[in-house]
């Protein structure tokens, strides 16, 4: 029993959070490693760009929620999203056409355009908190929970109780649909292959007739889409703070860099290393190992490494440890 | 006496804004027939070829495809007009399949692509074998395979290679050379540059020998092979 109800607390608490939080992650990390590999600069703009993204899908959510438009047990927010996705895309083109492009016919540098992204992300910023406001906005609406930890202790009849949030149920499928789409995408579509080739050898991809322009303008539709997604996924499961989106620059960048920058694959991984390690080393385990140890060990302190204000530190520890000794990432990207 | 194929006619240029490399160098291929350019280091073999292949600006001088002055044109639009180019290094895409290496290079083209893609299997049997692998986890002397059988998946009437054997062992390059041969059997002009000057100038229906820039002889490979100065000078006697 003891171990069963050890079990359940260390899902409700670690497993479940992690998983979706790593999807979310994972597609913001996907976002940052596609502009890196094919625009080649790190995209400092990528976490103002979700929050942009979620803005206008928030707005659209009120929208119809003020209309009665809803989706039963799901939140109204889905239906949004094409609308964010929309206002992000004209957002990042329009942001290529009048910034961007103009550095790239100069062959500017990588560190140039990181810093140019920079100043984007500041006027996205501003922009954000204009339209919207500083403050925290609540926009999930439908069912709340698939599963509440009292329904699930009834059921079950265990002392611990799991309860599965229906935003962190479609955040998991909903990751799993766009990540699987972009890998169709990306292996298997004239487009996407030309994609890979421009990335790969830039030189070579010109030489084969591939069209720059044009690849460049897909890239930036994916970016919208997987930025807005993963936004709207994140306000859904905690709220949405433009400032906080700001904050998730760092866990992103961190995936991004451990998986291996301009890899795909290694920014899906990246994601989970990145959240499974920030839920797990800000987790009290007191708990969970209360249920695992014989009562003699029981621990006395909360057993929790670091408190969760830290936790952006857990990021940038695993970057820099990352950075020294697999400077490549975990899945063979490009070094920085 | 006709125009060759390709000529670049009295080339005279440089890198952006440097100085100049070339000095009324002249570069020519004849249909179906192998050109080769040697010469010591540094003597401007390279950027003939690129020069040729509109990869620098050419400040006097021509360069013209089967009667048609292409001097202004862009590299890319140079592909368009059948010119096929293999460059020395980073010629293939390393994280992409050998078959997508071939895809790509066929990305111009809007028709079927199978009957050219069985042509450069037949050609290198060992990049059907070797179809579904990463061409970054083949050998040297597959990866240039696969680096020409992109070059001709445009299914071009002339194909450039920038020195097609550095870096390969000698039986590998006496294999490639076999090949190119059989290339230009099909009827594609080949314009090489070779470090590899003796072999090279053996297959070589016509062989140019850079001296800074310049032309310093110009002849059948055979001429050139025989001709007591080039040997002295390039070919160890």
């Amino acid at each position: 029993m003891d171990f069963l109800n050890g079990i359940v607390a260390l899902a409700n608490f670690v497993l479940i959070p992690a998983v979706a939080y790593g999807s979310q992650l994972a597609l913001g990390a996907l976002g940052v490693t596609l502009i890196y590999g094919i625009l080649r600069f790190s995209n400092f703009a990528h976490g103002d760009t979700m929050a942009m993204g979620t803005m206008f899908a928030v707005l659209v959510t009120w929208g119809l929620q003020a209309m009665g438009v809803g989706l039963g047990p799901f939140p109204t927010a889905l239906l949004a999203i094409p609308f964010g996705i929309a206002g992000a895309a004209a957002l990042v083109l329009l942001t290529d056409k009048y910034v961007y492009s103009f550095y790239r016919a100069q062959k500017a540098k990588p560190v140039i355009l990181v810093i140019v992204s920079m100043g984007v992300m500041f006027i996205y910023n501003g922009l954000t908190r204009i339209v919207i406001g500083p403050d925290d906005q609540r926009f999930a609406d439908g069912e709340r929970f698939v599963i509440s930890a009292r329904e699930f202790r009834e059921i079950t009849g265990l002392a611990e109780g799991l309860a599965l949030r229906t935003s962190q149920v479609i955040t998991v499928i909903t990751a799993v649909v766009v990540v699987a789409a972009l890998f169709w995408f990306l292996n298997k579509t004239r487009t996407g292959k030309s994609m890979r080739a421009f990335s790969d050898n830039e030189d070579l991809a010109l030489l084969s007739g591939i069209n720059p322009e044009r690849v460049v303008l897909v890239t930036w539709l994916i970016v919208a889409t997987l930025a807005t997604v993963a936004g709207v996924l994140y306000g859904l499961d905690k709220s949405f703070k433009p400032f906080t989106y700001f904050q998730l620059l760092l866990p992103i960048f961190a995936a991004a860099i451990v998986g291996g920058l301009g890899n795909p694959l290694g920014a899906i991984a990246g994601g989970f290393v990145i959240a499974f390690s920030e839920v797990g080393i800000t987790y009290a385990w007191k708990k969970v190992l209360t249920y695992f140890m014989p009562p003699a060990l029981e621990p006395e302190g909360l057993v929790q490494i670091l408190s969760t204000e830290y936790k952006f530190a857990v990021s940038f520890v695993i970057l820099v440890i990352v950075l020294l000794f697999r400077p490549t990432g975990l899945f063979r990207g490009k070094a920085l | 006496m006709a125009e060759p194929f390709l000529i670049g006619d009295a080339m005279t240029g440089g890198y952006g804004a440097g100085p100049d490399i070339l000095h009324g160098c002249t570069i020519a291929v004849e249909r179906g027939e192998i050109a080769v350019i040697v010469g010591p280091n540094g003597a401007g073999k390279s950027t003939a070829m690129k020069a040729v292949f509109g990869m620098l600006d050419v400040r006097q001088g021509a360069v013209r495809l089967d009667g048609d002055d292409i001097t202004a044109l862009t590299p890319q639009a140079r592909v368009q007009q059948g010119m096929g180019f293999v460059p020395q290094v980073a010629n293939i895409f390393t994280s992409m399949t050998v078959e997508e290496n071939l895809e790509m290079g066929a990305f111009i083209r809007t028709d079927d692509i199978s009957d050219t893609m069985e042509q450069v299997f037949t050609l290198f049997p060992i990049l059907r074998e070797k179809r579904a692998q990463a061409a970054g986890e083949l050998s040297g002397g597959q990866r240039q395979q696969v680096a020409v059988g992109r070059a001709l998946m445009t299914q071009p009437k002339l194909l450039m290679l920038d020195e097609p054997t550095a870096g390969v062992s000698p039986i590998v390059m006496d294999e490639l050379f076999d090949r190119i041969i059989e290339v230009a059997r099909t009827g594609i002009s080949i314009l090489m540059v070779e470090q590899n000057a003796r072999q090279a100038l053996e297959i070589a229906d016509k062989g140019y020998v850079l001296v800074q820039g310049r032309n310093a002889h110009t002849g059948t490979g055979k001429e050139l092979l025989a001709d007591p100065d080039v040997r002295r000078s390039f070919l160890g006697g």
